[in-house]
């Protein structure tokens, strides 16, 4: 800035968005430098653990999926238990058209998946969103147990159980050849998928109507009464959640070249519901935290007790549940103001 | 004489048997500062939510301006200009003072629904809010979280949130509810700096700041209205004393 910009404005003006409350929301969307982490970690395991590959784009995968969740539930409030749908939906549609050979082109293929989940997320959310708390959460698993239903009856079409195998996929850009057996393509390929999708939430999260949202979330009674359309923007943030699950779905058919019920069932949305809930939902970097724990946890704890290794994550969540009601993230964000505070006091 | 910008037509609301608002005519002028009293369970909560499309009457109409505004929803009369505080706090707890003045701003100059800027470049909205929590002397807690302050500036944000709105009619259900005393001076010099063309409806208990406030006062008993006229008039009325004031008998009998 030059020095003529104040001199320009009324003094009073300047002082009102000078002070620390407003800079605080003048400033907040302004990237951190600690946010380059997460994609640092990334590009140093792609650098350093060639053998990962595999294990990373799944975790990439997972991260994309509990991120879409957290914009509905951790931003919104949507209590959802049926992510699972959009996912599914998702990962059914680069299934399908890559199956019949009609399209295996991968990015437009994310696309087409991402408007299959939207459709659903916009259908289900305009029927869903009428009503809240465990009418919510019971409908959304009902929506999700409806797809994986008609999707086993139609097993002429979509292979039921057994799923579709063997989906042959278009090299990426017509270039890189994409399949299983190419970690390295799979791996940046995902990556790239998630940090575009990841710029998309970041942005909205931060933008009026991202704040519109979290108003909704902390008191939606309050929200009616401000005058704002509380029903479009809960449908609109749930169909945005849904094709982002639906992204997160296509990944995974696309990097496992096969899709089978698995995609759309409780199991899944109850995954990616405590992988959220592990690493701190409304906090936009939870998903991360939550990913990496619970991969990194199931991965190393189930080759040490291959038969008990999900008792070692019953007793972290319940620890989490315990001692940390905001996840992995929030417990971190809990210290460092203790120690921010003591800083300051001595 | 002054215009009448909101009015009711014979607003009546059932709940099964029950009356709670029967067959109500009711007018508030441009810059009134009108209050509403009556026992407990005399319906005016429920009248309020008939004015803000909380509720649908069962019949009867209301209008703002002239206009029928009956058939709109709670969301489309703010933004024709009807804004209400709560008897119990109704604020977004997790955030500070000056983001909850912002929803309100960003929502009636329809930012709100924007998605590709950050909201911190709607300087325009932020400095207002900040003009808000100025005028209502909150300035130093626009920073905290609203469910760290002390009730009564809890009360005064609930003002703001209204206020933030720009309304032509501002409902104001008990304002001063849970206030201590020692306080709640703080919440009638707020009421008092409103600006003077906003038409203001007060439901209050305390007398002392029904007496300090209002110009003109209703009395609700049973669902109907049951007298109306200056504060003084009321205070002498026998009947409303019997009814009402007559089980404290004295105006600082409440606070």
């Amino acid at each position: 800035m030059n020095a003529a910009a104040p001199v320009a404005a009324p003094a009073q003006i300047t002082s009102r968005v000078d002070h620390p409350a407003a800079r605080a929301l003048t400033g907040r969307h302004r990237v951190r430098w600690w946010e380059a982490l997460p994609w640092l970690a990334a590009v140093a395991l792609y650098l350093a653990f060639p053998d990962y590959l595999g294990f990373g784009t799944e975790l990439l995968i997972v991260i994309l999926f509990a991120l879409s969740l957290d914009l509905a539930l951790g931003y919104a409030g949507i209590i959802t238990l049926g992510h699972a749908a959009f996912f599914g939906g998702g990962a059914y549609t680069v299934g399908m058209l890559a199956f019949y050979g009609v399209w295996t082109e991968p990015i437009t293929g994310l696309v087409l998946a991402a408007a299959t989940a939207a459709v659903i997320g916009l259908l289900s959310g305009l029927v869903l969103l009428r009503t809240s708390g465990l009418t919510l959460l019971m409908l959304t698993i009902c929506t999700m147990a409806l797809m994986e239903q008609a999707d086993n009856m139609a097993r002429t079409y979509t292979g039921g159980f057994d799923g579709l195998p063997d989906l042959p996929i278009a090299p990426v850009f017509g270039l890189f050849e994409f399949n299983p057996l190419y970690a390295n393509t799979q791996f940046l390929y995902a990556l790239g998928v998630l940090f575009l999708c990841f710029a998309f939430v970041r942005t909205l999260i931060y933008s009026p109507f991202g704040q519109s949202l979290t108003g909704i979330r902390e008191n939606l009674l309050r929200m009616h009464a401000v005058g704002s359309p509380v029903r479009r923007r809960l449908v609109i943030c749930y169909t945005i959640s849904a094709a982002l699950a639906g992204v997160a779905g296509g990944l995974s058919a696309q990097t496992n070249a096969f899709v089978n019920l698995s995609a759309l069932d409780l199991d899944r949305a109850a995954t990616v519901l405590i992988v959220l809930i592990l690493g701190g939902h409304g906090r936009l970097y939870g998903a991360f935290i939550g990913a990496v724990v619970y991969l990194t946890l199931e991965h190393f704890l189930a080759q040490i007790y291959p038969t008990a290794w999900q008792l070692g994550l019953g007793i972290l969540l319940v620890l989490i549940a315990l001692f940390a009601r905001n996840g992995i993230l929030g417990l971190g964000e809990t210290l460092w103001r203790r120690y921010d505070a003591r800083r300051a006091a001595s | 004489m002054t215009e009448t910008r909101l009015e009711t037509r014979a607003l009546s609301r059932h709940f099964g048997a029950l009356t709670a608002v029967q067959a109500i005519d009711f007018k508030l002028a441009t810059g009134a500062r009108h209050a509403l009293i009556g026992p407990n369970g005399a319906g005016k909560t429920t009248f309020v939510n008939l004015l803000t499309g909380v509720l649908r009457p069962t019949h009867g109409h209301v209008l703002l301006g002239g206009c029928d505004i009956t058939d709109k929803a709670q969301a489309e009369r703010v933004k024709l200009g009807i804004a209400r505080t709560f008897q119990i706090n109704r604020l977004f707890r997790g955030l500070s003072a000056l983001e909850n003045v912002c929803i309100a701003v960003a929502e009636r100059v329809g930012a709100a629904s924007s998605m590709i800027y950050p909201a911190g470049w709607r300087t325009d909205v932020i400095d207002e809010a900040m003009q808000i929590l100025e005028t209502l002397k909150l300035t130093d807690a626009a920073r905290r979280r609203v469910s760290e302050l002390a009730y009564g500036r809890q009360r005064l944000i609930e003002l703001a949130i209204a206020i933030g709105l720009k309304p032509e009619v501002l409902l104001l259900d008990e304002p001063a509810a849970g206030v201590p005393s020692a306080e709640s001076h703080i919440i009638l010099d707020a009421l008092e700096r409103l600006p003077e063309h906003i038409a203001v409806l007060i439901i209050e208990h305390d007398m002392d700041v029904v007496f300090r406030f209002a110009k003109r006062v209703s009395v609700m008993v049973g669902g109907a209205l049951f007298a109306e006229g200056t504060p003084r008039e009321i205070e002498a009325n026998p009947k409303v004393r019997e009814v009402y004031l007559g089980q404290s008998s004295q105006r600082s009998g409440h606070g």
